[in-house]
């Protein structure tokens, strides 16, 4: 009785579809659903040969790579920094933070219009000081790298408070006993802290990990994907043969992909995990 | 990987010549440090920046926009952007739908999770262990892989540009059944035997005892999810077609999506959309910061 809605939701809304988005994959179906045909592993055989499916496994494999490890670099040295808690710690720690409670689809407004050539900030404040700017998000070369930074300017706040949150469950004693034993700040940090927190360093990467691998907001409000694919990840591209070219069978097969590797990213997490404990 | 050891002999290296080089080096941490915190102060105006903007060109003229790109507050504020926002876009509606799909699925959520979470702490019942395996498996399935067969089947049951269809698909949460089931499962058992053995039931001890101790963890749940929902973007744009039944980040973005004539219509319904939260955040900071801290859900 009190597990019933639960179940009920959840088989219905994600175990079914993630048994049907297989069964979909296997076949050609457009949206009425009527015309199916079963195909087997055609449209797999399909994906291996495009060459736009691809580009977003490129787009999105450069976008989680970079946007993951400058969050964690980032973010650790920001908790560092801010790790006690005083009033200027906290506001300063609020005011990076503050990007993540905000919706990504109209933060990716907000930028595209700050590097827009015509009436964006970006390009009249390096114009202001004689630099030539290029026209961002119309520019193949730098389309992808505005997208990463407006990702890792959205939740390098979060990774942040985890890893301070982290930083403040470590017991004072460990530093202090270092720093008697003769420690300067950076070994006190590579070989104190740092070891003691590989948990919430680990977690926050892989849930950093899995959300850069889901990335669609962004791009879309952003670039819509262009220009010529050059920010076109994996969801945005599953979303264009989905929802624009109504090739469910063939989406469903993205979707497919892309759930393969979430899941062995999260197996290698819980392996890692494990390993961490046993530490 | 170095050990205590190596650090206690870089000590010793360092206490063998004394006070002038200790002197030079406390001289050098403090200018570092200093450097550092100067560092994070600009970092963090830096990140305020874009928002800073978003709120100045809410109430920008387009001309005095185009006339001078490099200020970040208006010459002349206006309210023209607001204004026109609500007759440029069915607004008023965006908003109430918003309302009607963030708030009515996190209430509905945080119940059935609530519920499911105090079984899977409490209750012995055949396939317990299976239903939380189940769990796990689910927390791993994000929406975006099943969004294909889902908007088959809300459209076969004719859902599409319905509340319904909006909320009942994401009315329950494997993370939070499972956020709440660690909870509930650190609560003493002693608690609910005695209450047990004065002859209440299950129902009884989990609106007595579970849910008021659960209220910090509860209070979480609600601001994750309600954040969560409010700036989906994604799932609503899918689940409708019908210009009147989007949310404020659907409505918005698809509106912005079009030729964009007037950059201040676009940053007013921004600001707005951005308001409830930042309200609440300024309000309830203490629940953001635990829920999203220990979670790492967003």
């Amino acid at each position: 009785m009190f597990v019933t809605p639960a179940a009920v939701v959840l088989g219905v809304f994600v175990v079914y579809p993630i048994v049907r988005t297989l069964w979909m994959s296997l076949h050609d179906w457009s949206l009425s659903g009527r015309n199916t045909e079963w195909v087997g592993l055609e449209n797999y055989r399909q994906l291996v040969h495009d060459g736009r499916f691809w580009n977003a496994v490129r787009v999105t494999s450069v976008y989680t790579m970079f946007a993951v490890s400058a969050q964690l670099a980032l973010g650790l040295a920001l908790a560092y920094r801010l790790r006690q808690t005083t009033w200027l710690s906290s506001i300063v720690r609020s005011a990076y933070f503050f990007p993540t409670i905000a919706a990504l689809s109209t933060m990716g407004l907000v930028w595209r219009f700050i590097l827009d050539p015509q009436i964006g900030l970006i390009n009249a404040w390096t114009g202001a000081v004689g630099l030539a700017s290029p026209e961002w998000l119309r520019s193949t070369t730098w389309a992808l790298p505005a997208v990463i930074v407006v990702g890792i300017w959205k939740n390098v706040g979060l990774t942040m408070l985890v890893i301070v949150s982290a930083l403040q469950g470590v017991p004072p004693e460990l530093e202090e006993a270092a720093q008697l034993d003769g420690a300067n700040a950076w070994e006190r940090f590579r070989h104190v802290l740092v070891p003691s927190i590989r948990p919430a360093l680990l977690f926050v990467s892989v849930i950093n990990t899995i959300a850069s691998l889901q990335l669609f907001d962004l791009v879309f409000s952003m670039t819509r994907g262009g220009p010529l694919f050059r920010t076109e990840t994996l969801v945005a591209y599953m979303y264009e043969r989905g929802f624009r070219d109504f090739r469910f069978g063939y989406a469903a097969a993205i979707s497919w992909v892309l759930f393969a590797v979430i899941m062995l990213v999260s197996v290698v997490q819980l392996r890692v995990f494990r390993d961490a404990d046993v530490d | 990987m170095p050990t205590l050891t190596d650090v206690t002999a870089a000590g010793v290296i360092d206490s063998a010549n004394p006070s002038r080089s200790r002197s030079w080096a406390t001289g050098i941490r403090r200018v570092a440090t200093l450097a550092s915190w100067i560092v994070v102060f600009i970092g963090a105006a830096a990140v305020l920046v874009p928002i800073a903007w978003m709120l100045g060109t809410s109430f920008r003229s387009e001309a005095d926009l185009f006339a001078d790109p490099a200020r970040l507050w208006p010459s002349e504020p206006t309210l023209g952007g607001f204004r026109r926002v609500w007759s440029e876009l069915p607004f008023v509606r965006l908003a109430i739908n918003s309302v009607v799909f963030a708030l009515g699925t996190t209430i509905l959520l945080v119940f059935i999770d609530s519920l499911a979470g105090y079984a899977l702490a409490r209750l012995r019942f055949r396939g317990r262990r299976l239903a939380l395996w189940l769990v796990i498996g689910c927390l791993m399935i994000p929406f975006q892989v099943t969004l294909i067969p889902t908007f088959e089947l809300i459209n076969r049951l004719g859902w599409l540009n319905t509340y319904h269809g909006l909320i009942v698909p994401r009315m329950a949460s494997a993370f939070g059944i499972f956020f709440l089931r660690q909870f509930f499962a650190t609560i003493p058992r002693e608690l609910d035997e005695a209450a047990l053995i004065d002859g209440a039931s299950h129902l009884q001890i989990y609106r007595a005892i579970a849910i008021p101790l659960a209220k910090p963890a509860l209070a979480a749940l609600f601001v994750i999810h309600f954040m969560n929902l409010w700036n989906d973007f994604l799932w609503p744009m899918v689940m409708t077609t019908d210009p009147d039944m989007r949310t404020l980040p659907a409505g918005l973005t698809l509106f912005a999506g079009q030729h964009v004539t007037d950059h201040a219509v676009v940053m007013a319904g921004a600001v707005i959309s951005l308001a409830p939260l930042a309200l609440a955040f300024l309000v309830a900071q203490r629940y953001f910061v635990q829920g999203i801290a220990t979670t790492g859900f967003k």
